[in-house]
């Protein structure tokens, strides 16, 4: 199997970097300070890698510049006022963050969404996903150089945010998820319009395919750089398509729905054996295809009803533990929430994935060159507010 | 150079001069959080294209820039970096704050790792209200700064309030 021997030339290639260190010792070794800022990303990561030649020793990621205590406030807010809060977390795919968080919220006092919130619920997480991966499929391609598919992600993103905006009047941050349902219902004509932007996206993966993955620099400089091999990954913790693209077929959408409307339709976890940063492109690629299949199976069927539960005027919620995680477009994204009968929670942990994803990056970034720093780390996307929280 | 820096400069040529430099903002940006992807849609996307106004994204440095967008949460940890940048800069330079938590801490109002505000470190020129504003209202910020360089006196630069996008 091709993953075999990427994994043993990775292994030789990390050993002869070692055995120069080791034993020549005569190069005199580099410093570089790579951030904390750059003006090509959203939020700030700090790598210090230490370099031999142009191949890195070792790299330590320096995080902290984006933390803003999301912890500690949530101790100080209300139920509704937390989903504000962190909605601010992964800030690309605003709507996937709430969601666990009034899941959990709702399993401890109890209470159960209609179904026809269930199903907005799940468009719009699955929105926020198409926002989210959209961006990534044309930054990737910034990072090594070709500035066009940035254009095309940026006007194609457009039409997908049009599509929250509608429904929660919020571009970025909706704040439209509440503890027994939603805020309001779907605007007149909405399920037509997002089926139209819907096909905007797809022909924008047909772009992609065309531009970026059919791209012969593009693939030298992907294919069979930064292999992380499945065992690996499971025992980093990676998860979401990081994970997926490693060969390991892993999907909570799937594995662990809860109050979610992904069992109703029919869809597919596409994964890829390489586990190289080309893998990780291609496997994001193909689930926004299906996130949009997805979004238009559940629009013909919605059902209709009221979208909200009966819900207490003062929302408090019961002594309790629990835990809910989602697939967020990111990974596995959960909230452990323990509350004392109060109207906020006592204390919320937040398990977010690039902060998981981020601990492999000092063991993938050793022994490679210094242009494939930047593959690398482009292609495992982090959102650095996801990141320090 | 004597002639700008005492003030003396003929009125005709002032005009001149803040015309040229009006319409040649070579912008920093400074993508700290979520405003960070609004400030990249309003120069990236076709849908709003900031460089029609004039504005040059992308400078490899901050010693080539004339405007700085602060779009973002500034950290504590991060607070002498964007210090640093703005002393980088060259004169004239400008600032625009972008967002409610460059502005003022925004929702993390009572966090214990948030600058509440980059107008503790350095001075703005722009408040452009929002979280995250939308980038319609950074172009009007940009719009209004452009028309603050227009009527500039070389003499009077740093006298006069900062702009709040409204």
């Amino acid at each position: 199997m091709a993953i075999t021997e990427r994994d043993q030339l990775n292994y030789i290639a990390t050993q002869a970097a070692d055995a120069r260190v080791n034993v020549e010792l005569e190069t005199e070794g580099m410093t570089i300070n790579i951030g904390p800022q750059h003006p090509a990303t959203h939020g700030t990561l700090r790598i210090v890698a230490r370099l031999d030649g142009e191949q890195v020793i070792s790299a330590d990621p320096v995080m902290g510049y984006m933390h803003r205590g999301y912890e500690k406030l949530t101790e100080v807010r209300s139920y509704p006022q937390v989903t504000t809060l962190i909605n601010r977390i992964d800030w690309v795919g605003s709507f996937a963050n709430e969601v666990p968080f009034i899941l959990a919220a709702e399993q401890l006092m109890d209470i159960e969404a209609p179904e026809r919130a269930r199903y907005i619920r799940t468009v719009l997480f699955e929105l926020s996903r198409i926002a989210n991966i959209i961006l990534f499929l044309g930054d990737m391609a910034v990072q090594l150089g070709a500035i066009t598919p940035a254009f095309f992600a940026f006007r194609d993103r457009e039409f997908v945010l049009n599509q929250i905006e509608a429904v929660t009047g919020g571009r970025f941050h909706p704040n439209f998820d509440r503890i027994g349902g939603l805020k309001d219902d779907l605007p007149a004509g909405w399920i037509k319009e997002t089926k139209q932007a819907m096909d905007k996206v797809r022909t924008f993966c047909d772009q992609m395919d065309d531009l970026v993955v059919g791209n012969e620099i593009f693939l030298q400089r992907c294919v069979g750089i930064g292999v992380i091999p499945p065992s690996v990954a499971l025992e980093y913790g990676l998860s979401g398509a990081n994970l997926r693209s490693s060969g390991v077929d892993w999907d909570l959408r799937r594995d662990e729905n809860i109050g979610l409307a992904y069992d109703e339709i029919d869809w597919k976890v596409w994964t890829h054996d390489d586990g190289d940063s080309f893998a990780r492109y291609w496997v994001r690629l193909q689930e926004t295809r299906e996130a949009a299949n997805i979004v238009d199976q559940l629009l013909d069927n919605i059902p209709g009803g009221p979208i909200m539960a009966k819900v207490p005027r003062i929302i408090k919620v019961p002594e309790g533990e629990a835990y809910v995680r989602t697939e967020n477009p990111l990974g596995e994204m959960g909230y452990y929430i323990v509350s004392r009968g109060d109207t906020g929670p006592f204390r919320v942990k937040i398990r977010s994935a690039s902060f998981s994803n981020m601990s492999i990056t000092s063991w993938i970034l050793r022994g490679v060159y210094v242009p494939d720093i930047i593959t690398i780390l482009a292609s495992m996307y982090f959102i650095l507010g996801d990141l320090d929280r | 150079m004597g002639l700008v820096e005492s003030g003396k400069i003929p009125k005709p040529l002032t005009y001149l001069l803040n015309l040229s430099r009006r319409y040649s903002l070579w912008m920093y940006q400074w993508g700290l959080a979520c405003c960070a992807l609004e400030m990249a849609s309003a120069m990236v996307s076709p849908r709003y294209d900031i460089m029609r106004l004039g504005v040059i994204p992308f400078p490899a440095s901050p010693r080539q820039a004339d405007l700085v967008c602060i779009s973002g949460t500034v950290t504590d940890k991060m607070a002498p970096a964007v210090l640093r940048l703005w002393e980088q800069m060259p004169d004239p330079k400008y600032v625009i704050s972008m967002g409610s938590c460059a502005n003022c801490g925004g929702p993390y109002w009572d966090s214990y790792s948030v600058t509440k505000g980059v107008d503790q470190i350095i001075p703005v020129d722009v408040y452009v209200p929002g979280c995250p504003p939308r980038p319609e209202a950074l172009l009007e910020g940009i719009v209004l700064l452009q028309e603050k360089i227009q009527n500039e006196d070389m003499a009077t630069r740093w006298t006069g309030d900062p702009i709040v996008v409204s």
